[in-house]
């Protein structure tokens, strides 16, 4: 199979598989809320609850993984559909987008957790 | 008073504009005996386009209020409203020719394009290929070969509207019959093909193609077998 499509084939499996791993961190996430929120909503009861947690961390940095890979796959291709945008420089943007989702994904993480 | 049927039919080409007509209902009348009787006794130069008028040539598609579908099996008292409307307008998703006639070329050309030519390699001197009617390959072809190529799926299908160079659910259903074929040996290309930017990637699995077939095909189902394939032939890096 050549590159390109062999590239569109792995993109959409990789958006697949993401899909799947979202799915069970969304459910995971609603838990921690429920956790996180109990007795009181203040920044800082919160973050009393979070910090330190290594587990809690390393399930939000693979949650963030997998928005950034799922998320610039989807725009890929709704730009696509919607606009006339195509080839290297839409998809050097996406990656762009998926890189910069993980640095601001686990900036986050680093602030809740660490 | 005998009753009639009050028809809006699209005139002209993309540009056109629905004409009104007033047709007498009869029983068990169809779309395409409406359409007739308008060329026939009211409007000599509409043009459309029909074969078999029993279901099995797939050239009589239209869009009857709205929606796709085959007019020599669509019965007038299906369709039609209450207060005994009936627009006829050519398939969308096609470029209009005159009327009610589409250009097909292009969703043809993407059958060939999907590689939808079966490639065989036997000869006249090899015996006839066996194949099981009840192995997963002739059960999974079975499932799509009763395609009439009505383009009905092609005309409903939202992705086609998004992005014309999309293969289509029927081209996309055809590849997947033959990849399903084992006597066929052009896997290698149809897998590479239908795997490209305006392949069954491209599907978003809406089911308009299977809700709007009229033979109650699923080509959902032959894209989502082709997305399978294609994801094991890249992760093997081959075909």
């Amino acid at each position: 199979m050549k590159f390109r499509a062999r590239a569109e084939t792995l993109l959409w499996g990789a958006q697949r598989a993401s899909a799947a791993v979202l799915g069970v961190c969304v459910l995971v996430h609603l838990v921690t809320i429920l956790y996180a929120v109990r007795g009181g909503l203040s920044g800082a009861e919160i973050l009393s609850r979070t910090r330190g947690s290594l587990g809690l961390a390393l399930f939000y940095g693979a949650f963030v993984v997998a928005v950034a890979i799922h998320a610039p796959i989807g725009l890929r291709a709704i730009l696509r559909e919607n606009t006339r945008w195509r080839g290297a420089s839409l998809d050097l943007a996406m990656a762009a987008f998926g890189a910069f989702l993980v640095w601001f994904g686990w900036r986050a993480v680093g602030g809740l957790f660490g | 008073m005998e009753p009639t049927l009050k028809v809006s039919i699209w005139r002209g080409r993309d540009d056109g504009g629905f004409a009104q007509y007033d047709v007498p209902r009869r029983d068990s009348q169809t779309v395409l005996d409406v359409v007739t009787h308008v060329q026939r006794h009211l409007e000599p130069t509409l043009s459309y386009r029909f074969a078999c008028r029993v279901g099995m040539c797939g050239s009589c598609a239209m869009t009857v209020n709205g929606k796709a579908r085959w007019t020599c099996r669509t019965h007038v008292s299906k369709v039609v409203g209450a207060d005994g409307a009936l627009e006829i307008a050519p398939l969308a998703n096609l470029p209009v020719i005159k009327d009610l006639a589409t250009d097909m070329s292009v969703f043809f050309d993407k059958w060939a394009q999907a590689k939808g030519r079966f490639v065989g390699t036997a000869t006249r001197h090899d015996a006839f290929a066996t194949v099981a009617p009840a192995s997963p390959q002739r059960q999974a072809a079975n499932a799509g070969i009763e395609c009439i190529g009505c383009a009905v799926c092609y005309s409903a299908c939202d992705l086609v509207s998004w992005n014309p160079d999309y293969l289509g659910p029927a081209a996309l259903n055809r590849a997947w019959t033959l990849v399903n074929d084992v006597r066929d040996a052009g896997n290698e290309a149809r897998i590479e093909m239908v795997a490209g930017d305006a392949g069954c990637h491209s599907c978003h699995s809406h089911q308009s193609c299977r809700e709007h077939c009229p033979k109650s095909l699923n080509p959902t189902a032959s894209i989502a077998g082709l997305k399978r394939a294609t994801l094991a032939a890249a992760w093997k890096g081959g075909a």
